[in-house]
């Protein structure tokens, strides 16, 4: 079935409970309860509208354009959750998404994909890529985050090291593989439990426009390897980039990168 | 011999107006024993930060014997010019663990020596046994006295010492003099320390040669005379 206005406006009356219930015992949620329906509600109308406009003009440059703003956005973003922030992180994040997110996409669409004339068509290369995205930023968040907090937190371990004659790298090791591994443990997990505890978000979209589910399943399958691959490629460039911007070529820890957080 | 020599050394805060450190200029020959003295807040720390290349500069050079020192130079520099902490870091584990970690960096190809250890620690009257405590009970004073023995076992040629003994009692400080004067008294006209302190009495008893810091610059004091042998 298609939906209605009225339609949303029914399942938007579930909100309005909670709203209630939020405002009758005093928990204060009401207020961001409300920002983030009304982001909800403005934010997918947006891309609704752009895409669209770029599903039926249907051209090459349309559908590129759209992906670098997608692009730069998610690189943005992976920095906005950062606790200790150093100056370049953003440079750094978005050059690690981008490499990342646009080799696996490439390679879906031109070689999984290869039956998809145009390569561009809008209604593959737009959801593929902002899957791989969305999932590739949380990795490059978590991984950036982990290695900052690391570096800052172990100063002192790390320069008694390299007082000792360590190198940048004999010293930032450790803190460069645990950084690695805290950015990719959520999609190994992810692996672990998918179809069993949880119903991936496009399978599930698919089994509802009347997909076969055999069909649903592969492409969840194809899905998750890109993703996998664009985020264990995205942490490990960013917190490699983190590491040489933090470190120069001198040996020498800059700790005067870092910057306060600025909310 | 000249063994280390900065030439007009500067640092600018990161905002790049003013100078933290300014036209330094410090030659250092084998034998030399020098304090650094100076007011707090005059930059005795960042310049010992400076001199052992832990902190970039914004103007100068930094030459080990008639070499400057730059890229993969600087952890073999380190190695050989040592700078030890006020508060001494040490890693999570026993004595021997952290003695024994420089060895397992690239810039060492000689391994731990029980047998140097053993004669540092008798030295300071202390059992082989001493080695097996975790790190964690340790005092102040032990710690920095196990940060120093994890250089000095390392045949150092320069050690930068930034106040070592500030924050120790008597005995420890006596300890720690005694250790690095081990140390120096192997080779006294090849080595050389420089040694920040805010102890007159230490000044005078470490010295050879005093430098004083003020609001960032650098100049010479006095020079005392030359250390005879103990």
């Amino acid at each position: 079935m298609t939906l209605s206005l009225f339609d949303v406006g029914l399942a938007a009356s579930l909100i309005f409970v909670n709203g209630a219930i939020s405002i009758a015992l005093g928990l204060r949620l009401g207020r961001s309860l409300l920002l983030a329906s009304v982001r909800t509600i403005l934010q997918l109308l947006l891309i609704g509208v752009v895409l669209d406009s770029v599903f039926s003009l249907n051209k090459w440059y349309a559908v590129v354009g759209l992906l670098v703003v997608m692009t730069v956005i998610a690189g943005i973003s992976a920095v906005g959750r950062m606790e200790r922030r150093y100056r370049g992180a953003y440079i750094d994040s978005v050059i690690a998404i981008s490499c990342s997110s646009w080799i696996v996409a490439a390679y879906a669409i031109f070689v999984i994909m290869r039956d998809v004339q145009p390569w561009y068509e809008p209604q593959y290369a737009i959801p593929l890529t902002g899957m791989i995205l969305g999932n590739s930023l949380n990795g490059i968040s978590l991984g950036m985050n982990r290695l900052s907090e690391q570096l800052s937190t172990n100063r002192s371990q790390l320069e008694a090291m390299m007082t000792l004659g360590a190198t940048r790298w004999e010293a930032a090791r450790d803190s460069v593989r645990q950084a690695v591994h805290t950015g990719i443990t959520p999609i190994i997990n992810a692996m672990m439990v998918v179809g069993i505890v949880s119903m991936p978000g496009m399978m599930t979209g698919q089994l509802l426009a009347g997909a076969p589910p055999l069909q649903a399943v592969l492409y969840q399958i194809v899905i998750m390897f890109l993703i996998a691959a664009a985020t264990i490629l995205g942490t490990v460039a960013v917190v490699l980039l983190s590491y040489r911007r933090l470190f120069n070529a001198d040996h020498q820890f800059l700790d005067v990168l870092f910057t306060k957080r600025s909310l | 011999m000249v063994l280390f020599e900065a030439r007009r050394l500067g640092r600018k805060e990161p905002n790049g107006v003013n100078w933290l450190l300014q036209d330094i200029d410090l030659e250092i020959d084998g034998g030399d024993r020098i304090a650094v003295v100076g007011p707090t807040g005059s930059g005795k720390t960042l310049l010992l930060r400076a001199l052992a290349r832990l902190d970039p500069v914004s103007s100068g050079e930094i030459l080990w014997r008639d070499q400057t020192v730059f890229g993969d130079d600087v952890p073999r520099f380190r190695r050989q010019a040592i700078y030890l902490h006020q508060s001494p870091t040490l890693i999570d584990g026993t004595i021997d663990e952290n003695l024994r970690l420089p060895f397992s960096f690239r810039a060492h190809c000689d391994e731990f020596s029980p047998k140097l250890m053993s004669t540092l620690l008798e030295q300071l009257d202390r059992t082989d046994s001493f080695l097996k405590r975790p790190v964690r009970n340790l005092s102040g004073g032990e710690a920095q006295i196990v940060a120093l023995l994890r250089a000095i076992q390392l045949q150092p040629t320069l050690l930068f010492l930034d106040e070592p003994t500030a924050a120790l009692d008597d005995d420890s400080t006596r300890r720690i003099e005694q250790l690095v004067a081990i140390w120096f008294d192997e080779r006294p006209d090849q080595r050389a320390w420089v040694w920040v302190s805010h102890d007159k009495q230490q000044v005078s008893r470490v010295a050879s040669k005093i430098v004083e810091m003020n609001a960032g610059r650098l100049s010479i004091a006095t020079e005392q005379q030359r250390r005879g042998s103990p």
